[in-house]
């Protein structure tokens, strides 16, 4: 038998991590503020776990300015999609 | 045992904050019930202004104009509007209160998300109404202004609470009748814009308002 530990991922032990692929898998996009107010986390926090789903490759970033301010939003990719719905499943089978 | 707890909490979180980011709950229940209060109250001048009913209104639009002081035209259209503006503070008021009180952002993503898919169809069934006012065909505005916001609120719903589909679907049936029956166009829009915000607001509020105090 498969032990189900194996289908948890460890890049999504942290809860703020956890936090930001749920808000990408349901929205088309996220700027920065936005996860910050739904998830309740600083400035820096955020931005270090986000700067790691990143290099993961399971989020893709996108700089722009709107109205001369830096406005960065997030989207997730398939790749990201596919490991936290694998997450999900192997959370969910820990449980039964 | 532990980490079985913690990977419950974890779902449950994810739970939420896939709900939270993707519908406004802060939506009172109380803005239904003032709606509903503003629209009866509409409905009652506009009956005592057309003679006690005993003036069909569509009729009364053409041939009252002579002896009124404003034609009964403006009189019903200033009437409309007056609820519509008392209906959207009072739905501004309660839901800027219930954000605070949940600590949720009034103006949000998912809130610019709402408004659109509400005004697309409500915007669209207002100036169709007004062109049909100017055109004199009256007799048609109830039931249009039911149907068009029925189809807004449908529209809204998968972005706050799903009460609001059954909300929008009595709305369109009521116009659908308000059509066939339009002579008594007043008492459709009497019941929808009325009696049913009156429902669905009380619902609303029993449900997660009392709830979350």
């Amino acid at each position: 038998m498969k032990n189900p530990i194996r289908g948890l991922n460890k890049h999504f032990e942290s809860r703020v991590r956890l936090g930001v692929m749920s808000v990408l898998s349901v929205n088309e996009q996220a700027d920065f503020n936005t996860l910050k107010e739904l998830l309740e986390v600083t400035d820096g926090n955020l931005a270090s776990h986000v700067r790691s789903l990143e290099n993961q490759g399971y989020l893709e970033v996108n700089k722009q300015f709107i109205a001369r301010k830096p406005n960065t939003t997030y989207r997730i990719t398939k790749k990201g999609r596919k490991a936290f719905e694998d997450h999900l499943s192997a959370l969910e089978s820990l449980l039964k | 045992m532990e980490t079985s707890r913690k990977h419950l909490e974890d779902l449950n979180e994810i739970r939420q904050i896939m709900e939270r980011s993707t519908k406004f709950l802060s939506l009172s229940g109380w803005s239904g019930i003032f709606a509903g209060l503003f629209a009866i109250m509409g409905v009652i001048a506009a009956y005592l202004y057309l003679d006690g009913g005993n003036i069909y209104y569509d009729e009364s639009l053409r041939m009252l104009s002579g002896d009124r002081q404003i034609s009964p035209r403006v009189f019903l259209l200033g009437d409309a509007i007056v609820v519509l503006i008392l209906a959207l503070i009072s739905a501004y008021y309660f839901s800027l209160k219930k954000a605070k009180r949940m600590g949720e952002k009034m103006w949000s993503p998912v809130m610019r998300r709402l408004l659109f898919h509400l005004a697309v169809p409500l915007v669209t069934g207002g100036l169709l109404s007004l062109v049909l006012i100017w055109q004199n065909n009256v007799n048609l505005v109830a039931p249009l202004t039911l149907i068009f916001y029925g189809i807004a609120l449908v529209n809204a719903g998968k972005f706050t609470h799903r009460e609001i589909i059954w909300l929008g679907m009595a709305q369109i049936l009521t116009g659908l009748a308000a059509a066939v029956w339009q002579e008594y166009g007043l008492y459709f829009w009497g019941a929808g814009f009325g009696m049913y915000h009156i429902i669905y607001g009380t619902t609303l509020y029993l449900k997660y308002d009392r709830k979350g105090k």
